[in-house]
């Protein structure tokens, strides 16, 4: 279970534009007749992404009405879930995998990075108000390790100097690219592969 | 090592190119109405002769599960439901299929809803795999485009639709039951078993859950005959399984490889080795954070394979090697292993979400060299306690990493927490309840 502290400043007011209503029709449908519930998570995840990576209260209460569905209920599933944010994050939000895998190739040394180029704590936003962090659990990508995820993408391969540039880059508003920063391609091993050669050479 | 020819993840690694037009010049779909119009009796005896046990973790026999479905759709309607919900430390498999091989998944779907009566298949994906989920989604309109899928997909006379399902970062998610009760809109929160999902699952309808690369082989399989899978590796631990071997080797990498090779081989030639060398080798996890490691001894010769995992009082799990070398300070890795489940327990059952919490503090202690003496046997007490107690394997899961640190590397907790247990130490703490305790001669 994650511990999250809800935002303490709430907007009294949260409706779906057009074009989240319109997605959430459509995700709606995908579940039988009856059993919209199903939903809910989707919503939430909608909702999130209308609102600057953030839920709102107001938003839970929101879907609630929209799937005929009890307000705890969706509150519950929000606070259950580790990847609904429930108070606001930087606009980059980084979340550095630090389990074993990731941990026994130097993790630690990218919370290092964050805590010294983007907040002393976890979840606070920096000072010029474009990044916050957090350490979290296994991301599945342990053969790229270390790795962490910037909003929906993954960085593979890091180390303490690739991380700093990243930050550098997004200090610069330059673009970032996801993906392996050892240039290697995908989960192969790199420079020794054994397998399936022809098909790599042909 | 096996042949390429028979690796059935020919685009591991994205050499290929993952569309359907590739995905076509490598056999998929090929003959998808063929198999199909050998009945379901066929393919899922087939199935059963291939011997393919599920490659999420518990390798419970593929084809016995599916002749668990009702063999006649009642009132109630069939679902297969797809677990992606890949969040085992240790394991990234599922991630290269769902975003480089959609569409052997996609065709399994197909052939298994068909085998088990399923007319909508929902794949859950944990939601961090976003951008594996548009990969993924692509290759579903794809597939409805070239009418492989909906109203009478691929020419069989069979209806199936395929929807995605985003998790949202709960570990737990993948215990079925409690992936069941999180597409129905809920917390992840284990359900009692029995009644089996089998029969009553997905909004009390029967439901068949797989994992993602379960349902990836199934195609080949049917193609090449149970026979030529079952060949492969040896008897009850048929076929080929993607290994991923992470952690201190020199070339971390995800490998398909044949059942049973040995754990050295895997180490050494596809991973380039321990780094440090073979001797530097301190400990290997063999199937994913839930399953206790080896000690360097066992290591030397285990075969990786289910029984021979069981064998050795582990477990092949998801295939997920974490090698750990003499460079690491192994009480501190498991340690973390501990955090990880006291963050992910769902809460639900009070031995597992205390338990999980206590062996996490014990363990940093014991990591500091604050422990005393004996709570290396209170510590596997407690892991008792979880073990078993709990209504998902959860509890193992937690319990069993702990067990394993203690079994094979006791002595060397012992030697970093020589503290004598503070009853014995005489000391005057006012603030301990059990001070009654201290003044007793045999407390």
């Amino acid at each position: 279970m994650s511990l999250k502290k809800i935002s303490k400043d709430q907007p009294d007011k949260f409706k779906f534009s057009e074009k989240s209503l319109n997605a959430a029709e459509k995700i709606i449908s995908n579940y039988p007749k009856g059993k919209q519930q199903s939903a809910v998570m989707a919503l939430l995840y909608i909702a999130q992404r209308q609102n600057d990576n953030w839920i709102p209260l107001s938003a839970m209460k929101y879907i609630a009405n929209k799937l005929e569905m009890p307000y705890i209920k969706v509150y519950e599933v929000a606070t259950f879930y580790s990847m609904y944010n429930l108070a606001p994050v930087g606009k980059y939000f980084f979340q550095i995998c630090t389990t074993t895998p990731c941990m026994l190739r130097g993790a630690y040394n990218l919370v290092e990075v964050c805590k010294k180029k983007i907040s002393e704590s976890e979840r606070k936003i920096s000072k010029d108000g474009k990044s916050s962090w957090m350490e979290v659990e296994c991301l599945g990508a342990c053969v790229n390790a270390p790795m962490l995820q910037i909003n929906d993408d993954y960085f593979e391969d890091l180390d303490s100097q690739k991380l700093e540039k990243i930050i550098d880059q997004i200090n610069n508003n330059q673009k970032l690219k996801p993906g392996s920063y050892r240039g290697r391609l995908s989960s192969e091993p790199e420079n020794i592969r054994k397998t399936l050669i022809d098909i790599k050479n042909a | 090592m096996l042949k390429d020819e028979d690796r059935i993840f020919k685009n591991l690694y994205n050499d290929l190119g993952e569309d359907l037009v590739s995905s076509k010049k490598r056999g998929d779909w090929t003959n998808t109405k063929e198999i199909c119009e050998k009945g379901r009796e066929w393919i899922i005896n087939e199935i059963k002769s291939s011997e393919l046990r599920g490659r999420g973790g518990a390798g419970f026999p593929t084809g016995l599960k599916w002749s668990f479905a009702p063999k006649k759709v009642g009132s109630r309607p069939h679902y297969l439901v797809i677990n992606a919900d890949e969040s085992e430390p240790g394991t990234c498999k599922d991630r290269d299929i769902l975003r480089f091989e959609p569409h052997k998944l996609i065709e399994g779907c197909l052939i298994t809803s068909y085998a088990v009566n399923a007319h909508t298949c929902y794949i859950y994906i944990r939601g961090e795999y976003f951008n594996e989920g548009l990969k993924l989604q692509k290759a579903i309109d794809e597939a409805y485009e070239d009418k492989l899928l909906g109203k009478n997909s691929s020419g069989t006379g069979w209806d199936l639709d395929i929807y995605i399902h985003y998790g949202a970062g709960a570990y737990i998610c993948g215990e079925e039951t409690a992936l069941l009760e999180s597409l129905e809109g809920k917390k992840g929160q284990p359900r009692l078993k029995p009644p089996f999902p089998a029969l009553i699952g997905l909004y009390g309808c029967p439901t068949i859950i797989n994992n993602v690369e379960t349902i990836a082989v199934v195609p080949t399989i049917l193609r090449r005959g149970g026979k030529w899978f079952s060949s492969l590796g040896r008897a009850k631990n048929t076929g080929t399984k993607i290994y991923c071997i992470s952690g201190n080797v020199n070339n971390p990498c995800n490998v398909e490889e044949e059942m049973g090779i040995t754990l050295k081989d895997l180490i050494e030639k596809h991973a380039g080795g321990v780094i440090g060398g073979w001797d530097n080798l301190k400990a290997v996890i063999p199937g994913g954070s839930s399953m206790p490691l080896l000690p360097r001894k066992i290591c030397d010769t285990i075969k990786m394979d289910f029984d021979a995992c069981v064998e050795n009082k582990t477990g092949l799990g998801t295939a997920g090697i974490v090698v750990i070398n003499n460079d690491q300070d192994i009480i501190k890795c498991m340690a973390r292993i501990a955090r990880f489940y006291k963050h992910e327990s769902c809460g639900q059952c009070t031995p597992c979400r205390e338990g999980s919490g206590w062996m996490w503090r014990m363990l940093e202690r014991m990591a500091k060299g604050d422990a005393t003496r004996d709570e290396v046997d209170m510590l596997m007490d407690v892991t008792k306690q979880i073990e078993g107690h709990t209504i998902c394997a959860f509890g193992e899961g937690s319990a069993w990493p702990v067990q394993g640190l203690i079994r094979h590397f006791k002595n060397e907790i012992i030697e970093r927490n020589k503290f004598d247990p503070v009853v014995k130490q005489k000391k005057d703490i006012p603030y301990l309840v059990d001070q009654h305790l201290l003044e007793k001669e045999n407390a």
